[in-house]
């Protein structure tokens, strides 16, 4: 009983985090480049929608295993331009990033559900992506169901990690994004182009918010509606700052959060008497929880967070 | 980026640069020669680290040329003055901290990069072979936080090389040094000069005589002067410098024993990292008299003075003040009981830099029927203290209102010193009030310590400089590791008798 409790908690958990993760890791990326990017919420709706928009279209047809695939391209796309879009505001116009970013969240959030009236109306469903068990892995005892027999977005996802870390600490590009968050007169003053590494930063990151808001429409939930990201953006914001701006710190909080999440799934099915609101709470709870513990060692993050560059600024 | 070629001569030819209200640089002109040391020197707020923004391709410039060799050259971006072989190391480092020597330097060296794959390997293999070139010893491989300034500095240079530079630029190398380490740099340098040309900024004129061969004075953005150094005694140049005389200010007063008004006794403080960086402290500062403070920095003199301003938990010991037990009292109490306070950190403790001038004047005194009724702040009176304050303390800025960040660093001294000491405090502690100021506004400012001292304060001076110590001290407490070592009379100390203790020798 408890054996499957477990296991029933760690499954779902698992394909939970990976929204979660993708939009995280992308947010990684802008605050490592020095930028705060709080319309990643935004961000994910757009993607949601637009990711769920194709599959929607394509469902009855011959193309129907199209449709996610080209959802994906579309809501990765969506993501690059709302990315630029915030770029030009805050890196070219050197907008409050904070303010830019509650505006990009409404924006995402009002332009979504807009158009999914107009073009879709009701709620609907999608066929969604379908489990891929890895061969031969996924028949490892316990393991292989919690980890190796999701869709493949998930392995992706998890595939991203390495990759980041990767990205970020073995490449040019990676080293250019964390000068441009830490010092970037320093960076400047060796010739790197500050605002256009936050510039490529910032697209990147839209694009994996992008996805992540895909992976709830046409994975998770199967279907779209208005309030389908509940605030997964916002999460997603917070275990950045909850990983210390690493690849595996991220990953960590992502997992945390999400486990929380299938746990108190569990919980209502179970019937276990536990008022319900409660519940619901506990993943929230527990993300203030860490946020506020886990206040030292700033020194690894980006201490330029939040600030425009301006080469001619006096002090 | 390939190898620059070689540059026997640099020309600015009537560079000018404006900011928003002010000339920074005005119809500059100016040569180097390969081989040469060129010494920038000028008071705070001349233009010089303007001029070489420009020259290194920071800013751009409203008018004027740069030439190398007899060609024009025009420099958009950093990148373009490197490939030309200019390289600059800046007054504040530009160095990541949490990233490793390699990284910085792998930073700007474009040539080591294949797409997706950063050739670490290859560019610590050229800080090591740079490094053993010009004997500047650097480990690659420890993150720049864990440097101390020294070292730091070491890496900048050794980055500025690696990048292939013909002509370095170094804005005040030596302002943040230890003086040990400022003969030290002296030394390599000289050497360097055997392959590169120099263009250095500094206010230290003694400096200026040992390293350059030809020194170049701006004043007001505009070139006053341009010749050999050797032909110049280095009172000349100061004078050329401020357009007067300039008489560093002696304590020439009796030493009187006053009543001890400021005491430290076994003072325990604990540093940033948790250790005790104040280790069973004594230290009494008496009514009109300047105690100054010798030691090598890092030695708890931060500490002390934080502790004794109440910013700083004591862990055990009492701090006495007014014959009152004042230990861990708040900043607030401390500035009651009429405790000065100039700051090491000008920048971020002194003053709010984005508030203006006039605002950061009053810092201290904002909620006293002076300067408000209750609530409403009289602006009127702000207004007026500001402009007394400005015109007594010669501060130069181009009106109150102006933010205060946006001051040079010898004017933004004068604010604080103009702030604290219209205060009359009963106590000032003064940490390193001179360090990076120019030679007229260092006269300045000692005249107005000692005159403080005249008027019956006591000051606690704490200082590297051990000219500044001898110069303004009745009595001179030497610092070592958390401890005061010794306390000589101003009579008895000597140059040497300081050197030694400093080091830690005690007899």
């Amino acid at each position: 009983m408890t054996h499957d409790l477990v296991y029933n908690i760690l499954s779902l958990g698992v394909p939970f985090s990976v929204a979660l993760l993708l939009a995280s890791l992308g947010e990684m990326f802008n605050q490592r480049a020095g930028v705060f990017n709080l319309g990643c919420e935004g961000i994910m709706c757009m993607g949601a929608f637009l990711g769920f928009l194709p599959a929607f279209f394509l469902k009855t047809g011959p193309l129907a295993p199209y449709g996610i695939v080209l959802g994906f391209a579309v809501a990765a796309a969506a993501g690059v331009a709302m990315g630029l879009l915030f770029a030009l505001v805050t890196v070219t116009f050197r907008a409050e990033q904070g303010i830019a970013g509650i505006g990009l969240q409404m924006m995402g959030w009002g332009v979504a559900g807009t158009l999914f009236r107009h073009f879709v109306g009701g709620v609907t469903g999608v066929e969604g992506l379908a489990s891929w068990p890895l061969p031969g892995l996924s028949r490892i005892p316990f393991l292989g169901g919690i980890l190796f027999n999701h869709n493949p977005m998930v392995y992706i996802a998890f595939l991203m990690v390495p990759a980041s870390w990767y990205l970020l600490f073995k490449t040019p590009w990676g080293l250019k994004v964390r000068a441009a968050g830490t010092e970037p007169r320093a960076a400047d003053s060796m010739g790197i182009n500050v605002n256009r590494v936050r510039y490529q930063a910032l697209m990147l990151g839209g694009a994996m918010a992008g996805l992540g808001g895909a992976y709830l429409s046409l994975c998770q939930a199967k279907m779209f509606a208005d309030d389908l990201v509940a605030g997964r953006g916002f999460i997603a914001v917070a275990l950045v700052y909850f990983g210390r701006w690493s690849p595996l710190g991220v990953l960590g909080g992502a997992l945390l959060f999400s486990l929380a999440q299938s746990l108190q799934l569990a919980i209502q099915v179970a019937g276990i008497k536990f008022p319900y609101e409660f519940a619901v709470m506990l993943p929230y709870v527990l993300v203030i929880l860490v946020l506020s513990l886990a206040r030292k060692a700033r020194m690894r993050g980006p201490t330029h967070l939040g600030v425009p560059f301006n080469r001619e600024m006096r002090y | 980026m390939a190898k620059a070629q070689p540059i026997h001569e640099l020309q600015l030819t009537g560079i000018t640069k404006r900011f928003p209200g002010i000339l920074a640089c005005n119809n500059v002109s100016m040569r180097v020669a390969r081989g040469e040391v060129l010494a920038l020197v000028g008071e705070n707020g001349a233009g010089k680290s303007t001029l070489m923004n420009i020259l290194a391709g920071l800013y751009q410039p409203d008018a004027g040329t740069i030439a190398i060799n007899g060609e024009e050259v025009r420099f958009h971006t950093p990148n373009d003055a490197y490939a030309r072989g200019i390289g600059m190391v800046h007054q504040n480092f530009m160095l990541v901290p949490n990233m490793t020597v390699t990284e910085n330097v792998a930073l700007g060296l474009k040539q080591h990069h294949r797409f997706m794959n950063l050739d670490l390997k290859a560019t610590r293999a050229r800080i090591v072979e740079v490094s053993e070139h010009h004997e500047l010893p650097v480990n690659p491989d420890a993150y720049v936080w864990q440097l101390s300034v020294g070292e730091q500095q070491r890496v900048e240079l050794i980055k500025t090389l690696c990048f292939g530079a013909q002509l370095l630029i170094l804005d005040e190398p030596t302002s943040a040094l230890t003086p040990q380490e400022t003969d030290d740099l002296i030394d390599r340098l000289k050497r360097m000069t055997a392959e590169l040309s120099i263009i250095f900024i500094s206010h230290k004129l003694q400096e200026v005589k040992e390293l350059s061969h030809r020194v170049a004075i701006l004043r007001h953005g505009a070139v006053v002067f341009n010749g050999r150094t050797e032909d110049h005694t280095p009172a000349e140049l100061a004078a050329l410098m401020t357009g007067r005389e300039v008489h560093l200010p002696r304590n020439e007063g009796l030493l009187v024993e006053g009543p001890a008004i400021l005491e430290a006794r076994d003072l325990k403080v604990r540093g940033d990292r948790g250790h005790f960086a104040l280790d069973g402290l004594n230290l009494e500062v008496h009514a009109g008299e300047i105690l100054g403070l010798a030691g090598v920095s890092g030695n708890g003199q931060r500490e002390l003075a934080e502790a004794l301003t109440g910013l700083r938990p004591v862990e055990s010991g009492t701090v006495r003040f007014l014959h009152k037990d004042m230990t861990n009292k708040s900043p607030a109490a401390m500035i009651a009981a009429g405790l000065g306070y100039i700051p090491e950190d000008r920048h971020h403790e002194g003053i709010v830099p984005r508030f203006t001038v006039k605002e950061n004047l009053v810092l201290k005194d904002f909620p006293t029927p002076r300067f408000s009724w209750s609530v409403v702040l009289k602006l009127g009176e702000i207004a007026r203290n500001a402009e007394s304050l400005k015109a007594s303390f010669d501060i130069r800025c181009s009106s109150t209102s102006a933010a205060g960040g946006s001051l040079s660093g010898g004017n933004i001294q004068k604010v604080i010193l103009a702030r604290e000491l219209a205060r009359e405090p009963k106590a000032l502690i003064s940490v390193y009030p001179t360090r990076g100021v120019d030679m007229g506004a260092q006269e300045f400012i000692h005249s107005q310590l000692l005159a403080r001292r005249r008027a019956g304060g006591g000051i606690l001076l704490i200082s590297e400089e051990l000219e500044e110590i001898m110069n303004l001290s009745d009595r001179i407490a030497v610092i070592y590791k958390g401890r005061i070592l010794k306390v000589l009379t101003s009579l008895e100390a000597t140059r040497e008798k300081l050197g030694l203790l400093m080091a830690g020798v005690a007899e």
